[in-house]
């Protein structure tokens, strides 16, 4: 089974440089050991919400607009899609993502066409 | 008995005894909690029909699996999803059990498929909902009286989690020892509502359901040694001590309810209050207040005093506010409704009484308008008491508690024309 893990982080606040290092060794050791334990299919880092853009299409036409989707504290800073063998699982995966212990991972299974 | 009779009381056993785990050993096996359900249904319906003629098998509950499990064979050989899942089923045996790769440390069946149910990607109430439907065996209506929600909202309610479980893939494993804290709060609310259902059981003649407290308080038991420093286990257990040790004095010989304040206490069971005392002692030392220890401490003030007049309301009222800060439910706040009438007097408690009226809460519970009415007697109203007692008999969901709000009407013409 499928499932998005989304992270969610605060990305107003400015990490400085030996933080920010610290971090991405994190993301990297818990990226590695998924890639070992044969559940990763892919991951994506975002870039901040400050670039995003959304579009909807109304009766009207096209609407383009600046901004996320919703403005609220934590943005979905990246994703993994894993494959494992149930929400129990995903949760234990959820639950390493360097992420959780400063944001909200959510965890959403992906349809299975 | 005849065999008749005797078949059918054993059916009944099982079902009280079994139940939760013929589901349990179900939605294993078949990852669906509605087929289940539905197969374990089918297995005590064939049970009424064959045991009479039969005889009792020697293992009624290996029976009832099996049975339920053929019964599950045959619907998912009918239906093309189901194939996948045939493979498996035909493979288990019923003897295995919630045991295989338990690390949850619990050792009592039904304790450990609660825990089990117990899922922490459902919200509370839904997973207090599917332990009590599928492995306590509470219909639907039942659940939604004992949290006072319409029928409809329950239904949805199952059918959302049920949903859920199937298509987020929630699995049905036993928890291990360190996860069992994050779904102790569900447990507790499914060991209460079973105790609850017991105490004042929700529909019919049946007053109390002893078993059911029974039960509860068995469960409340291993769950405080199992855990014996979460304060909110032992204020559970506790509560429900203090409670049941007034059973005897709470239906009298003919079958109808006495008020609290008009029960004999010399039938209050002494060993009952002094072991739950001593329980909500050890839980308060633990300095974490909740919710279950309010109450229980609540229940001992009643517990511990004399008489009726003795009863130390303002602590009461105290306690009550305490509670409602935690958790501000409409029932809660009625319950402090009554302990500031007691205290302060009948004009005070009504006061809070019509604050929940206007805020449109409790609109179908019948002692909300039980309450207004017993305060507005209080205030010699008697005319206004009587119409608000026959807003309470419309709604009042059980016999014997019908029968006793009758009788406080007729009560009220005598007080009338004193």
């Amino acid at each position: 089974m499928r499932y998005a893990l989304l992270v969610c982080l605060d990305e107003s606040g400015e990490l400085n440089e030996a933080d920010a290092e610290r971090r991405y060794a994190e993301f990297t050791v818990f990226q590695d050991e998924m890639e070992a334990r044969g559940v990763l299919v892919a991951r994506e880092r975002l870039r901040p919400t400050a670039l995003a853009t959304t579009v909807r299409v109304r009766d009207a036409g096209l609407v383009v607009a600046d901004g996320p989707f919703a403005e609220t504290k934590e943005q979905i800073a990246g994703f993994y899609i894993i494959d494992c063998a149930d929400l129990d699982e995903a949760i234990e995966i959820a639950s390493r993502t360097p992420g959780a212990k400063h944001g909200t991972i959510e965890v959403r299974p992906v349809w299975e066409i | 008995m005849g065999d008749l009779a005797a078949a059918q009381a054993a059916v009944a056993d099982a079902f009280r005894s079994d139940w939760g785990r013929v589901v349990a050993y179900l939605i294993r096996v078949t990852g669906n909690w509605d087929l289940a359900e539905e197969c374990a249904q089918d297995a005590f319906e064939r049970a009424l029909e064959r045991w009479p003629r039969d005889g009792v098998p020697s293992s009624p509950a290996a029976w009832l699996k099996t049975t339920a499990r053929n019964r599950a064979l045959d619907r998912l050989r009918r239906s093309t999803v189901g194939e996948a899942k045939l493979k498996d089923l035909t493979m288990l045996s019923t003897s295995d059990d919630a045991t295989d790769g338990d690390q949850s440390g619990i050792e009592d069946d039904r304790l450990r498929l609660m825990f089990t149910c117990c899922h922490p990607a459902l919200p509370v109430e839904a997973q207090v909902a599917l332990t009590l439907r599928s492995l306590a065996g509470l219909t639907t209506p039942e659940i939604a009286r004992a949290f006072l929600v319409p029928h409809e909202t329950m239904a949805k309610r199952l059918t959302r989690a049920k949903r859920k479980i199937a298509e987020a893939r929630i699995p049905y494993r036993v928890p291990a020892a360190h996860r069992l804290g994050e779904r102790l709060r569900a447990v507790l609310v499914v060991i209460y509502a079973l105790f609850n259902e017991g105490y004042g059981a929700s529909a019919g003649d049946e007053l109390i359901r002893r078993d059911l407290c029974v039960e509860a308080i068995r469960l409340g038991r291993l769950l405080a040694e199992l855990m014996p420093d979460e304060p909110e286990a032992l204020g559970l257990l506790s509560l429900m001590l203090l409670q049941d040790s007034r059973r005897a004095a709470r239906v009298d010989p003919d079958g109808e309810l006495v008020t609290l304040e008009n029960q004999n206490r010399s039938l209050w069971d002494q060993a009952a209050i002094a072991e739950g005392c001593n329980v909500l002692d050890r839980a308060v030392r633990l300095r974490r207040p909740g919710p279950y220890q309010l109450q229980a401490a609540i229940a001992a003030c009643h517990a511990l005093a004399r008489s009726a007049a003795e009863t130390d309301w303002h602590e009461i009222a105290v306690l009550y506010d305490r509670l409602s800060e935690i958790v501000p439910t409409p029932v809660v706040l009625l319950n402090r409704a009554v302990a500031v009438a007691m205290a302060e007097g009948p004009a005070a408690g009504l006061k809070l009484v019509e604050e929940l009226e206007q805020a449109g809460a409790l609109a179908d519970y019948y002692l909300l308008p039980a309450t207004r009415a017993d305060l507005v007697r209080r205030l010699s109203r008697y005319a206004e008491a009587a119409t608000t007692y026959q807003r309470a008999l419309e709604l009042v969901p059980t016999d014997a508690e019908r029968r006793f709000l009758a009788r406080r009407l007729s009560e009220l013409s005598e007080e009338r024309h004193r």
